[in-house]
């Protein structure tokens, strides 16, 4: 439905001269800047829709993916609530993407497509989840690191140009923010447990606190995205600044834990009322965003087994449905 | 190998509880209850198994959601055992600190997934089952048994319906859909021999008015098996005459691995607090 929408949105445009293009450019742009919101059935030019579907589709594929680490405790969950938790939380990324997806199709493209995209390995996803989850402590670190930087990053999307994914947000936003404590909650159970659990918290966040850092993307210098994507109101602050505002915000945090952030450099300022971090290792992020982190092929496969394997399911009830058509059809 | 055993960590009959004529009957209960707990249990980790692997995103969402009820009313089922008890066990020790030969789930519950199919078989039967089970006991003398049965009933009626609708879907889906589950279902077929034998623990239970007299379940059970496997094109299999008792503490080799896994923890970390 939304692609036959587009085709005549896209004959109408190519009918329309520069002078007509640059009117509805002019009035997208006014839109935008009068902080109204665009929707699928608005004229947008091009880039922007695209630049939406790259953005949301690498949402979807991150929630979708991210079932996987999280998932890996699932069976192993020290207790029966903190395993009730975990596959409700599991479940609310499963959900999280199927609306994203709902959400980029309203752009022109089908879950289908994009979900090809990402078992090709054309599509990206969130690099944090290329990381293992060695022990239970990594559930908790995910939970406060990983969703604590996604709330930092999505927050500001509820405010997006684009209706369906700033709605999409809103939901998502009030779900990470129940993950994101029970993550400390559990971080604070093992901060306050046996001398083990103790050193298995420090280790996760040992492991977890720089690439929980590298997921806001590159320095502001380094982003090609950024100037447009605000201009545009799909970002509204820039990756250093949520950097920042994060680091701000989980410092104080893992003092109250008693745990040690692995940065010798990591100093609070009194001037800048800030703190100043060390360098970050964007040797490292590059690698893992090139596909040679710990986990890339793991997760990749794991999504294409899935796949593959309920090929014939999907077959089966494809091949149902037909034959009740039929059925009702002959029926009438 | 039913009666009372006080194994390490063991069986319920370990704690104080054990002495009076009271005391015999709450172990009785106390076991019967297990018997109800971890087939929950047992079946909601089998489903854990599948989050993030299925077939399509929606039944990611559907297994998982299946998954967390069962849990669900396996902490519900385990927390009033313990209290029947009277031993101080709570759910995480029932649950993590009981060996296989003290679980006393039935036999079909603790197969390996397998296939999408063959999970929706398992699943199938066993929801048709709880299905009875759980409206029975609506009406139990235990008036907390009764109550956590009405609440899993309307889970459970959720449960049936996407378990029964694939089921469906499979049987009158493809040629290889059909032939996957026609298979499953006759290699899962003889574990629902145990769904419906009663031994003097479920007659006990049914002459004290806990539970229903299993018997009398069985019809209705067969009745809406026949139904669905009628509109899915699947062949019912004869029934076969090994007796399993899962709920017996008599298991296959599978479900010690399961509890292996799912243990690990609170073995390896004894005491502590998550």
């Amino acid at each position: 439905m939304y692609t036959q929408g587009l085709d005549s949105l896209g004959k109408e445009a190519l009918h329309n001269s520069k002078a007509d293009t640059a009117t509805l450019e002019a009035r997208f742009q006014a839109t935008v800047d009068a902080d109204e919101k665009i929707e699928p059935k608005d004229w947008m030019p091009d880039a922007y829709r695209q630049t939406l579907i790259r953005q949301i589709s690498q949402h979807a594929h991150s929630e979708i993916v991210g079932m996987l680490p999280e998932g890996n405790w699932i069976t192993r969950a020290p207790s029966l609530k903190r395993k009730a938790v975990l596959i409700a939380k599991v479940q609310d990324e499963g959900g999280h993407g199927m609306y994203l997806y709902s959400a980029a199709e309203t752009l022109g493209v089908s879950r289908d497509q994009l979900q090809q995209q990402l078992l090709s390995g054309a599509a990206k996803y969130s690099s944090i989840f290329n990381y293992p989850t060695p022990t239970w402590a990594d559930v908790g670190a995910i939970g406060w690191l990983v969703d604590g930087a996604a709330i930092m990053n999505q927050i500001p999307i509820c405010r997006c140009s684009f209706g369906p994914y700033a709605r999409a947000m809103v939901r998502v936003c009030r779900e990470e923010s129940f993950h994101q404590r029970q993550g400390f909650e559990i971080m604070m159970m093992l901060a306050q447990g046996t001398p083990e659990q103790q050193r298995m918290a420090q280790d996760a966040l040992n492991r977890w606190w720089w690439p929980s850092l590298m997921m806001f993307g590159p320095s502001d210098g380094q982003s090609r995205h950024t100037a447009q994507s605000m201009k545009w109101k799909i970002k509204r602050f820039t990756n250093d600044e949520l950097r920042q505002k994060f680091v701000d915000t989980t410092v104080p945090q893992a003092e109250y834990l008693g745990l040690k952030m692995p940065d010798p450099d990591l100093k609070w300022d009194p001037q800048s009322g800030h703190y100043n971090f060390g360098v970050i290792d964007w040797s490292e992020f590059q690698a893992v965003l090139k596909g040679n982190g710990p986990c890339n092929r793991e997760r990749l496969e794991a999504r294409r087994k899935a796949h593959d394997d309920g090929a014939w399911v999907r077959e089966a009830a494809m091949a149902h449905a037909e034959k009740q058509r039929a059925r009702q059809t002959q029926a009438a | 190998m039913q009666s009372e055993r006080a194994g390490s960590g063991g069986s319920p009959g370990s704690g104080s509880a054990g002495g009076s004529a009271d005391g015999r009957d709450a172990i009785e209960r106390c076991r019967y209850i297990l018997r109800l707990a971890d087939t929950s249990l047992v079946l909601g980790q089998r489903l854990g198994e599948w989050v993030g692997h299925a077939p399509a995103l929606e039944e990611d969402l559907g297994l998982a959601n299946i998954s967390l009820d069962l849990i669900g009313q396996a902490r519900l089922l385990l927390t009033h055992a313990g209290e029947v008890e009277g031993a101080g066990r709570d759910e995480d020790q029932l649950a993590f600190l009981r060996d296989g030969s003290d679980y006393c789930n039935l036999t079909l519950a603790e197969q390996p997934n397998g296939d999408f199919g063959r999970t929706i078989v398992r699943q199938f039967l066993i929801d048709a089952w709880q299905l009875e089970i759980y409206e029975w006991l609506q009406q139990s003398k235990d008036t907390r048994l009764a109550e956590v049965a009405a609440k899993a009933l309307k889970e459970t009626r959720y449960h049936l319906r996407y378990s029964a609708e694939w089921l469906i879907r499979l049987g009158d889906g493809t040629e290889e859909s059909q032939r996957r589950v026609q298979q499953a279902l006759d290699e899962l077929w003889p574990f629902t021999q145990e769904l419906f034998v009663a031994d003097a623990l479920d007659e006990d239970m049914a002459a004290s008015g806990i539970a229903s007299p299993l018997a009398q379940l069985q019809p209705r059970w067969s009745a809406r098996i026949d139904e669905v496997l009628r509109e899915a094109t699947l062949q019912r299999p004869a029934d076969t005459d090994y007796p399993w008792h899962g709920k017996r503490g008599q298991h296959g080799e599978h479900l010690g691995y399961l509890l292996a896994e799912m243990q690990h923890m609170q073995r390896a970390y004894p005491g502590a607090k998550w």
